[in-house]
């Protein structure tokens, strides 16, 4: 009774030690899953989840605080790869976070701004460029379409207009053929 | 002609050919057009910049677009004329898009620049890429890619150099017909390109429908004496002149996944390159012509010598389209793609235009099921397994497509021509391509902007922090400075430091002296500001000024008085 007891008490003590070890010696630092939905999320950081960025949602995600159909710019296609990843039901986006919008840019119109730098300090990936009192304008290759810069502007000067299709972005389509009719 | 061993690739198919339409007809040249529309964009990676504007004169030869980038080739004027404008207009793409072109307006005298031959012996090899990356010479067998960038030898260095006279394509009789009118110069021009790699031997491959183009090219190997060059007949077998799939018959070297034949001391021209190469190297030329074969639904089919830039619609007469003909192709039936608009130009990957018509290219029937029969893995000369690929890319699972080797494909539509479903596999592999680089293009797009907007944040907090630290600094230093002014003060013996008055360890008295010192300090520093920039012109004034000011006063003083009675009472 007491070997056995004892025998028991000693491999306790023993995986004890190893699990200890192995939680020191082996630690993650971060946490795994906040960098995989961080992966997914479109990086446009517009807030438009609620959450002061894409990192925040998806720390917010990764906690169970925030649900995963809320970022409209990730799209459908965005909600169903989280749900991949998290082993959730798909759902729709979530109306009252926004819908999904064909990706645009921000494009200033140069003869009205009035060089205030609101926009500047709005936009959260430094696209625009600009000094006070000078001409702004948007980089396009660098904008996110996260249109956080169109509500602080006090002249109105800045709208978002759809990418278009050009060579360089162009791209074969999904192919769509007629069936064969059945007589 | 050698008998050496050939091998042979897995697949291909046997199409009907359609090649004596145009076979035996001499490369004559196309008439200058009413006008040039040469497009600066080269392919998806590279647009040259425009060096001409409207209203311009260019020369026959002169550069008119800059290249830029690593996979651009410089533009050139094909013939001399006036500049009409630089701007979008259709260029040959699937898409039917439009891209930047410069329009020029032949003045049909054919000026040229001056003609130098260029002197690759005494050259070092950058030099020659460099000439030739600005003679514009790109591959002319349809990919258009730079030739400079092929003439790098890799770490293995090039042993063998092959020419591509294979054309397997049906209908195409451009290449054929440059080999048998022009074969001295085509090897000319690959022995110049032997002399710059270094290559030890010359395998040319030529398919055995066309064996005019192989006794030609036969004899003017034995003509010019050069050692280790070989014409090759090689079966004909679609895709037989695919570079993957000729080098492979010709040396027996399978390239992997990845890699190109530079990793094995191989590299592969087409037969017009070669040309292009030699007439820039020996008469200075740059790369403004090339061959094309008119044929298909035409009254008149034959191989034209065409100006880069010629629009397609002006050279469609030369041929005599027949009446019944609904669309044009550009390239080959098996890889061409129909053209959405006639205005687009001749550019350096056409080498033929088909015209078609229902009753040569009947509309496409209708797909139906996958039949999981498996002919399109026995044809597929990249020994991919085309119906594999098929499901997935067709349920979007482009994850599996890319494990399955999508991009492997050289979408030669050998899957699609034998499908007894009749479905057109290559679309889907095209549009899963187009798809994956899409999502990597955003993937790199989404990294980019997280790492902006990370360095933002950081860059804000470190602002916020410098603000606060100055902020602090120029307090500490105020109160020092009162603090050493209370110490000169008879009263105090030991002065306190700025530290203490801040910490409050100080008497409570002495802080609220210094407060008020503080306040008193800083209104007598703005009063002094105020007096600084407060106007003094009034200062220093000659009689003169001060009588012209009185008299200015006192004229003022007298339109007041007048004004008087007319303003309002309460004003």
């Amino acid at each position: 009774m007491i070997i056995a007891v004892s025998v028991m008490a000693l491999g306790a003590i023993l995986l004890g030690a190893a699990l200890g070890y192995a939680s020191i010696r082996f630690r993650v630092e971060g946490d795994p899953l906040v960098e995989k939905i961080d992966a997914i999320l479109p990086q446009t950081q517009c807030g438009q989840c609620g959450f002061p960025g894409c990192r925040p949602y998806a720390e917010a995600i990764s906690r169970g605080e925030a649900d995963i159909n809320q970022c409209p710019p990730g799209g459908e296609e965005g909600v169903r790869k989280l749900a991949d990843l998290l082993g959730r039901d798909f759902k729709a986006l979530s109306a009252e976070h926004g819908e999904e919008k064909a990706k645009s840019v921000a494009v200033i119109d140069e003869q009205s701004c009035i060089g205030c730098t609101l926009c500047i300090q709005a936009c959260p990936v430094d696209a625009i460029v600009g000094a006070a009192k000078q001409m702004h304008t948007v980089v396009a290759s660098l904008c996110t379409g996260c249109e956080l810069c169109v509500p602080p502007c006090p002249v109105d000067c800045i709208h978002m207009e759809a990418l278009r299709e050009t060579a360089e972005n162009w791209r074969w389509k999904y192919p769509v053929f007629q069936l064969e009719q059945a007589a | 002609m050698s008998l050496s061993t050939l091998f042979r690739f897995k697949g291909g198919i046997k199409p009907e050919a359609h090649k004596d339409a145009s076979a035996g007809i001499p490369i004559a040249p196309a008439p200058l057009p009413s006008r040039l529309v040469i497009p600066l964009r080269q392919n998806a990676r590279a647009t040259a910049r425009p060096l001409v504007e409207a209203g311009q004169r260019v020369l026959k030869g002169q550069i008119i677009g800059a290249a830029e980038g690593t996979l651009a080739t410089a533009v050139h004027a094909p013939t001399s004329g006036l500049v009409r404008a630089v701007e979008m207009a259709p260029v040959p793409h699937p898409s039917g898009l439009e891209a930047l072109c410069v329009i020029i307006e032949p003045d049909g005298d054919e000026r040229w620049i001056d003609l130098q031959p260029f002197d690759h012996r005494n050259a070092s090899p950058q030099r020659i890429r460099d000439y030739l990356r600005d003679c514009g010479i790109v591959g002319l067998g349809g990919a258009n890619f730079p030739s400079h960038i092929k003439l790098t030898p890799g770490e293995a260095g090039i042993r063998t150099l092959i020419l591509n006279g294979g054309e397997c394509e049906p209908w195409i009789t451009c290449d054929d017909r440059l080999m048998r009118e022009r074969a001295e110069r085509i090897l000319g021009g690959a022995l110049i390109m032997r002399e710059i790699t270094g290559a030890s031997h010359i395998l040319v491959g030529i398919e055995d429908n066309k064996p005019e183009a192989v006794q030609a090219m036969s004899a003017a190997a034995s003509r010019l004496g050069a050692e280790g060059v070989t014409v090759h007949a090689v079966p004909a077998l679609y895709p037989a002149g695919g570079e993957k799939q000729l080098i492979r018959v010709l040396t027996g070297v399978e390239i992997p996944y990845g890699k190109l034949g530079t990793h094995f001391g191989v590299q592969c021209f087409n037969v017009g390159t070669a040309y292009a190469i030699h007439r820039a190297i020996t008469c200075g030329e740059p790369l403004l012509s090339r061959i094309l074969t008119l044929t298909g639904n035409m009254a008149r089919p034959g191989n034209f010598e065409v100006l880069i830039g010629t629009p397609i619609r002006e050279l469609l007469p030369l041929a005599d389209p027949r009446p019944d003909t609904d669309h044009f192709l550009m390239g080959g039936p098996m890889m061409g793609f129909a053209l959405p608009s006639l205005s687009a130009p001749v550019v350096k990957a056409t080498n033929c235009i088909i015209a078609a018509s229902p009753a040569l290219f009947p509309p496409p029937p209708p797909e139906m099921p996958c039949i999981r029969c498996g002919a399109c893995a026995q044809v597929c000369p990249a020994e991919l397994q085309p119906f594999e690929l098929y499901w997935h890319a067709r349920a979007k699972n482009l994850g599996k497509a890319q494990e399955y080797h999508v991009f492997d494909c050289i979408e030669c539509g050998c899957c699609a021509y034998v499908c007894p479903s009749r479905i057109r596999l290559v679309d889907y592999f095209r549009y899963a391509k187009g798809e994956i680089w899409a999502r990597e293009r955003e993937k790199s797009a989404a990294d980019a902007a997280r790492e902006r907007f990370e360095f933002r944040n950081l860059r804000t907090e470190r602002e916020k922090q410098e603000k606060a630290e100055r902020l602090a600094a120029k307090t500490a230093a105020g109160r020092e400075a009162v603090a050493r002014a209370a110490a000169a003060a008879p009263a105090t013996a030991s002065a306190p430091t700025a530290a203490t008055v801040a910490t409050a360890s100080a008497p409570q008295p002495r802080a609220a002296d210094a407060t008020k010192a503080l306040i008193q300090a800083a209104l007598d520093r703005a009063k002094a500001q105020k007096a600084a920039v407060t106007p003094r012109n009034t200062d220093n004034l000659t009689a003169e000024q001060k009588a012209e000011i009185a008299e200015i006063e006192a004229r003022r003083a007298k339109i007041r008085e007048m004004a008087r009675p007319h303003t309002p009472p309460d004003e």
